[in-house]
């Protein structure tokens, strides 16, 4: 962008923003070239900061009038590139809007600014016995705006949902800065479903600027079990059984060797090194129902061929327990400079059959690959290890994800669970829906910013991208996998 | 079992060439829910039968025409359930209870129909053959049409197919009943609702409470030694009055349905009858107020109104905010440029 375009938008935003609220030198750009995907990295043309919503309102308004691209950024933890800066445009964070609004305990709401974090939730509620129930691994740094822009989940899903399960009501600035307010304080509103079609919805819509969450009482109590195997197939059948017995655990997480291990170099949370896999089983609510779970729990394990099962003794054992899983992204990120996670989900039957098939492209492309992963509902975590400084191991990275990612579609699952596609997964939509349905995302965008202005170039690709890569990827008429059943 | 998916398709393509408007029908259970009713029949119900289900996996995928009662006598036999106990009225099939959205007792406690829907394939109004979402627990491809289609009275598009998350039934059920004033019960019912508790129903109807209590033998049994009450004789039966608007409450008249937050304080005084579920967040009214003055009671109290069996149906819909009712038309357009879904079904300008 020539430096006359900048100088006038500059100009006009400072009309609005003091001028500590924009960024522009190289040094305090550096921070926002990446989110948590740090291989894709951008600098941005500048970064504003406002700290009042009507600045937010001001900044739309002015890129809107120019035709400047925004990408809303909330703590940047993003693992897609979501909010990956665009060259010409602005970065527009969200940083400041910190703040808990309100907690109504009679009805079991938090009314929050979107810059809030995760956690901070949880800990504002906690004195009334309350809490918010989806946790990513992230949650000591995520903000919530980023949560409901990915419908965030968590280790406690499976049981409490995701982020769209969690919400009653957002305040959304379209890109032209006018407010919509979607949802009310009930439990449902009326009209379509626009908070559902938010939710997830990766800052493509618009900026969200306020969010009411529900809040659920603290369960009683929560036990957590932990069961070794010798086959991660084993584990797999496991999970499946516990769900066919009719219970529906607070968490039901697996890892593997590689990730085992490495969990226990790193937080020492007393995990069997030597297992092929581990499963842990959080089972929460009245302490009379735990009892109960626990012991059909216990049963299922046994009979699906677990070598051993233990039970986290009191709360610091649970915490341990979990430590190593919430820590299993950075513990595996000490096996190689750099790792590359991955966020498929497929149907859970197939989960034997996947992870043979990712050890073996592992072997292929001679990068190793630690699992981690929401097993209850078939959410995959595969991490891909490798070193960027070595020349060509990014792209190779890269499509052995793609491969993964591919794989999971072709056994009827998604290239992504819960991390959402930004810029990293886009050619991968082109594998997971027709050209119509493509358009039909577009038509959909186009309701909420003609202009598309907002997050350009991410979640959903242009057709003539997919009509490029098309040539790439059906090799004489075959799609990706023809060994693999279709669904 | 039949898939009628390419004719409906071609019924629907025809339609968009001709700009002729289509009427959407299931069973016609909640045709009473609809503003108006235009243009020529589209029946889904020859497409119905069960296309997946895997009890282990909790999916379930129908097509749309199949009836509620078939896909929970599947369920049924595997210990499954449609967790947000669609209302059937009389009838009712799997594409009407998705396209109306809406959901039983146990909604608070466990969700609505909408946060059950994991995929759908639709009909759009160029006659193009959509799925979106998926069959897995956890997917966040693409905007989330899915859920954007259920409760949109098939203005949008018409279900072809559903994938829906199903649930274990719970191991026991067991219903409580108290004595206690309205202002008592919403507070009681709030109260309970704050702490850890297996409750999955409440209602409250003619100073008595209903607690439902879902979940282990021992957990439930524990739990209502605790909340005390007295036990009440055939209580699926009334859990089922109360889903399907059979309860003598529903049976004559019009009535309003209001959605506040729980512990909303008594919202009208006068000698209005009520029955009060989901722990105080639905309230269904018969009153002599003016429709302006429930629909700001509504509002004021964070939620909306809105009246059911009028013959009017004047108040069948809580009108929309003005910029929210722009979004709703652009989003209209963008599935069904010649509208010719549901014409007015939904909202007239819709
Ligand atoms: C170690 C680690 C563990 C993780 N574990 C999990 C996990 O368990 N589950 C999970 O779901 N995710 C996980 N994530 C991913 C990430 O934390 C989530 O996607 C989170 O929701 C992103 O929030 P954020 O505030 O960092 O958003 P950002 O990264 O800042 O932004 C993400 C996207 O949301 C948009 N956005 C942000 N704020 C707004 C807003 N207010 N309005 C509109 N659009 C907005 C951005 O434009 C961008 O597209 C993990 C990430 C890391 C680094």
């Amino acid at each position: 962008m020539p430096s006359e375009h900048l100088k006038s938008l500059l100009s006009r935003l400072s009309r609005h923003l003091d001028k500590s609220q924009l960024l522009t030198s190289d040094e305090a750009l550096a921070p926002y070239e990446c989110d948590g995907l740090s291989a894709y990295r951008q600098r941005p043309l500048l970064v504003a900061l406002p700290d009042t919503i009507e600045q937010i309102q001001a900044t739309l308004r002015t890129c809107y009038d120019m035709d400047i691209p925004v990408v809303t950024r909330g703590a940047g933890t993003g693992l897609s590139g979501g909010a990956l800066p665009c060259k010409d445009g602005v970065v527009l964070s969200l940083a400041k809007f910190n703040k808990i609004l309100d907690i109504d305990t009679q009805n079991r709401t938090a009314r929050v600014q979107p810059g809030v974090r995760n956690l901070a939730i949880t800990e504002a509620a906690t004195p009334y016995g309350l809490y918010y129930a989806p946790d990513p691994s992230s949650q000591i740094a995520c903000s919530i705006g980023g949560n409901v822009a990915e419908n965030a989940g968590g280790i406690h899903c499976l049981k409490y949902g995701l982020t769209v399960h969690n919400i009653l009501s957002i305040e959304l600035l379209t890109i032209d800065g006018e407010p919509l307010s979607v949802g009310t304080q009930a439990l449902d509103h009326p009209g379509f479903d626009l908070l559902a079609l938010l939710t997830g919805s990766e800052g493509m819509l618009g900026v969200i600027i306020e969010i009411t969450v529900k809040l659920l009482p603290k369960p009683e109590i929560a036990r957590v079990l932990m069961a070794s195997f010798d086959g991660v197939e084993r584990a797999g059948d496991a999970v499946a059984a516990i769900i066919g017995s009719g219970i529906i655990p607070g968490g039901l997480e697996m890892m593997d060797n590689p990730a085992i291990r490495a969990a226990e170099d790193f937080v020492h949370a007393g995990y069997p090194v030597d297992a092929s896999a581990i499963l842990l089983c959080e089972l929460d609510g009245t302490a009379s129902e735990v009892e109960g779970q626990i012991k059909t729990v216990r049963h299922v394990l046994a009979e699906n061929g677990a070598t051993e099962v233990r039970i986290a003794g009191d709360e610091q054992e649970r915490m341990a327990f979990w430590a190593g899983r919430k820590a299993a992204f950075p513990a595996v990120g000490r096996l190689a400079p750099d790792y590359y996670c991955m966020d498929g989900t497929i149907p859970r039957k197939h989960l034997g059959r996947v992870l043979k098939h990712i050890d073996k492209l592992s072997r292929e492309y001679g990068l190793p690959v630690a699992n981690v992963f929401h097993a209850g509902d078939g959410n995959l975590h595969p991490l891909i290890l490798y070193d960027a400084n070595q020349q060509g191991q990014l792209r190779l990275a890269e499509k052995l994800g793609a491969q993964i990612l591919e794989l999971c579609v072709a056994v009827g699952g998604t290239i992504t669970g819960e991390h959402g596609v930004g810029m990293e997964k886009i050619d991968q939509m082109c594998v997971q829906f027709q050209a119509t349905e493509l358009a039909q995302f577009h038509a959909v965008k186009d309701a909420f910013d003609p202009k598309r202005l907002l997050n350009p170039g991410k979640a959903v690709p242009e057709l003539h991208r997919c009509a490029e890569l098309g040539a790439m990827h059906v090799h004489h008429g075959q799609l990706p996998h023809p060994e693999i059943e279709r669904f | 079992m039949h898939d009628t998916a390419q004719q409906l398709i071609e019924t629907v393509t025809c339609a968009h060439r001709d700009k002729q408007s289509l009427s959407i029908h299931g069973s016609g259970s909640k045709s009473f829910l609809r503003l108006q009713d235009q243009g020529k029949p589209l029946s889904t119900l020859q497409h119905s039968g069960i296309v997946a289900y895997e009890p282990t996996e909790l999916v379930l995928t129908v097509r749309a025409g199949t009836t509620i009662a078939e896909a929970e006598s599947v369920l049924r036999k595997n210990g499954q359930m449609l967790a947000f106990e669609p209302p059937e009225f009389n009838g009712g099939t799997i594409g009407g209870a998705i396209a109306s959205g809406l959901s039983g007792p146990r909604r608070p406690w466990v969700g609505a129909a909408r946060d059950f829907v994991l995929g759908t394939r639709i009909i759009n109004g160029k006659g193009e053959d959509l799925r979106l979402g998926g069959q897995v627990m956890k997917n966040v491809a693409g905007y989330d049409i899915s859920r954007l289609m259920t409760g949109a009275y098939g203005v949008l598009g018409v279900i072809l197919e559903v994938s829906i998350k199903v649930l274990p039934q719970p191991e026991t059920e067991v219903t409580r009943v108290f004595e206690l004033s309205v202002e008592k019960a919403i507070r009681h019912a709030s109260e309970l609702s704050g702490v850890a508790n297996p409750i999955s129903a409440t209602c409250w109807h003619q100073n008595k409470l209903m607690i439902r209590l879902s979940g282990t033998e021992t957990g439930v049994k524990q739990a209502s030694r605790i909340l005390g009450g007295e036990p009440i004789q055939d209580a699926d039966n009334f859990w089922l009055s109360i889903r399907n608007h059979t309860h003598t409450f529903f049976q004559q008249g019009s009535f309003w349905r209001l959605s506040v937050p729980p512990a909303s304080p008594h919202i009208l005084h006068d000698s209005s009858e009520q029955l009060i579920d989901w722990g105080g967040s639905q309230r269904w009214l018969k009153t002599e107020e003016s429709p302006e003055n429930i629909t700001q009671k509504a509002l004021s109290a964070g939620g909306y109104a809105e009246q059911w069996h009028a013959a009017d149906r004047a108040n069948l819909r809580h009108p929309l905010q003005k910029n929210i009712m722009q979004i709703h038309k652009k989003i209209k357009q963008a599935f069904d440029p010649e509208y010719i879904f549901n014409p007015g079904t939904f909202y007239n300008y819709l």
